[in-house]
Parts: structure tokens; sequence; C-alpha cells
């Protein structure tokens, strides 16, 4: 593992959380300026379908945590399980994967 | 002052056990004293460290009461609780006999860190002039006071995870030498300071910022280092290191 591809997953992973804190916090408000006053799966789908904007801001959401989980599980299971090299680095890279994959999955399933 | 102190002392090595001593209270006394008397009059196989006593050689750190502290400069009345005291060698490094810890790791990782000055000139030429109020000069003021003694290193939880670990001392002096303009050994230093081992595995814990007897924030010298190294994250050096 090359300095500069750690230094680049460090720089990565620190953007993405940059992301996630705005991301959050949309997505909080949101929510609740949506439920005042009550709501059902039928009104969340009408204000979500054919939305292209909530679906880029959703899929963004999705991409930033699937990366910044990645990287950080990589770090959890080094120093805590003592868990590196290749196996480590392919078993957080398919988290990240599925990770991904389900939540892009999830906007596709409200947005289109 | 009269009275005792009741002072657990860490005696063997890494499988030893605490062995208590009553000592005599005296005023102004440091953990250090306390220390030298159990050596000179009560025990005189006790293995400990010391050298100028006033707070400047960096060699008389121990573990007091569970907090990694230099025992020269530490008076008993702050740390005692309930007319205890509780002595232990460093953490985070080998235990030689008592409270000697063996420092190889925490000076050998200073070696890695490049924390060597690497001279641009020879004795042919001035003197460099370095502006005192530069912000690389005051960068450097504000870690080059270390004087090596291993409390920021026994107190970092990373160095505990990571046995890799550089340590707050060596990056600090690391982040000293980045900010001296005389200095030639840069790339490699700033290689040698990133990734798993560097800069990047520091959790902000501040630790290290808080143990430091000298005041000095490691913490800070390595948010330093980390954002010296985006330049290598950004461009092609470092790939073949």
């Amino acid at each position: 593992m090359s300095v500069r591809h750690e230094v680049r997953l460090w720089v990565a992973q620190r953007a993405t959380a940059a992301v996630l804190a705005f991301c959050v916090v949309v997505h909080l408000a949101t929510i609740i300026y949506a439920v005042r006053g009550g709501l059902t799966a039928a009104e969340i789908l009408e204000r979500t379908r054919g939305n292209a904007g909530l679906a880029l801001f959703y899929a963004v959401f999705v991409l930033a945590a699937a990366i910044h989980a990645g990287i950080g599980l990589r770090n959890v299971a080094a120093e805590w399980l003592g868990w590196r090299g290749r196996s480590a680095r392919f078993a957080v890279m398919f988290l990240s994967l599925l990770l991904a994959m389900l939540g892009l999955r999830a906007v596709w399933a409200v947005c289109a | 002052m009269t009275g005792a102190l009741r002072v657990r002392v860490w005696r063997g090595g890494e499988d030893g056990h605490f062995e208590a001593f009553d000592v005599p209270r005296r005023e102004s006394q440091t953990v250090l004293d306390v220390v030298t008397y159990i050596q000179r009059t009560l025990d005189p196989s006790l293995a400990y460290r010391f050298a100028c006593r006033v707070g400047m050689c960096g060699s008389c750190a121990m573990t007091v009461n569970g907090k990694p502290r230099w025992t020269c400069r530490t008076h008993v009345d702050r740390v005692a609780e309930g007319g205890e005291v509780e002595i232990a060698p460093l953490r985070n490094l080998p235990v030689v006999r008592d409270l000697v810890a063996d420092m190889r790791e925490f000076f050998d990782k200073w070696a890695r860190a490049k924390g060597q000055f690497a001279p641009t000139r020879t004795r042919a030429d001035d003197f460099a002039v370095v502006k005192p109020d530069s912000r690389e000069r005051r960068e450097a003021d504000a870690g080059i006071e270390c004087i090596g003694c291993g409390v920021c290193y026994s107190a970092c939880d990373v160095v505990a995870w990571n046995r890799d670990y550089l340590g707050p001392a060596a990056l600090n002096r690391a982040w000293t030498l980045v900010n001296d303009s005389r200095d030639a050994g840069q790339a490699e230093r700033l290689a040698a300071v990133s990734g798993d081992a560097g800069c990047h595995s520091c959790r902000t814990h501040m630790s290290c910022t808080e143990h430091c007897p000298k005041q000095i924030s490691p913490t800070r010298s390595i948010a330093g280092l980390k954002r010296a190294t985006m330049r290598i994250a950004l461009s092609g050096e470092g790939d073949e290191r």
C-alpha cells in the first residue's frame, strides 16, 4: 500500500465526512418538516417520484456513506481486530459496494 | 509536615506486581523524591531512572496513579489520593525492570519519522536568516521544547492499538523540521510520517496534549503534518514508497 494511496484514503474519508455532515442536516430537517401533521407512504412517494433533485441528493448521500463507512471500518479492523492487508481490504471493499448498491436501489425505488 | 505516605511501586518485568512501602511525608516532596527515598533507605534493589531532577532531561517519567507524568516536577500533594500513590513504569513501552521502561522503540521512531536535520549549507556559506516572526519559525517554536520524556507516547491510545504508529513526540519533531527552511529532507520526511504508521492514524484524542509536561501540543503538530502531506495525496510523490 503506497503512501499516496493511504493519504488519499484519509482525504476521501475527511471529504465524505464533510458531505455527510451537510446531507444529514438536510435529511433530518426535511424529515422534521415533512412529518408535521402526520405522513403516509403514499404522500412520501407522491413527493419523491420523478424528483430528480431528491434522487441526486440521496445518491450523493449514499455514495458518501458507503465510502466513509468502508474506510472507517478498515481502520477499526486494523486497530481493534489486528486485521490488515489484502483480505481486510477486500472485505471492506465488498461491504462498501454492498452499502452503495443497497442504498442506490432504495433511492431508485422511491424516486423512479 | 509529618505522617506517612502509602506507596505502591511496580516491581519486576511485564508480569511483575505492586509492592507497598511507607514513606515519610515531607514538604514540597516530589514523586521522584519518594522513589529515591525508597531506593536509598528501604530497598536498594529498586530500579528507576533519573538525571537532572529539574525537568530538563526527560528521563524520570513514570505512571503515577494511572497517569504518565515527569516525576521530578510532580508534587506528591497534587497527586496523592487518600494518602496513597501508585507508581508504575510508562505504559506502551516494554518494562526493563521495576520503574525502568525500555525507550528504544520510542527513539527509533524519531529516526523513522526522519527526525534528523538534513543540512543544505556548508561551513563556507553564510548564516541562514530565519525571521523570528515568520509563520514557519513560530510553528517550529511551538513544538521545539520537547525533552523526549515519553509521557505523550505513554498517554497515546493509538500507540496501544497500532504498534507501528510513530507516536506524538516523533511526529511533533518531524513537524518542527518541516518548518525549518534550512532543511533539505522534506519529501522523504513527509512520506515517512504519512499513512497507517504516521499522522493519518491520529484520532485527535489529545491525550498527548493533555499530559505533555512542557505544554506542547503534539496534536496541533500532527494536524500540521496532515495538511502538509495533502501535497503527496494530490501529486505523484510517494508512489514508489
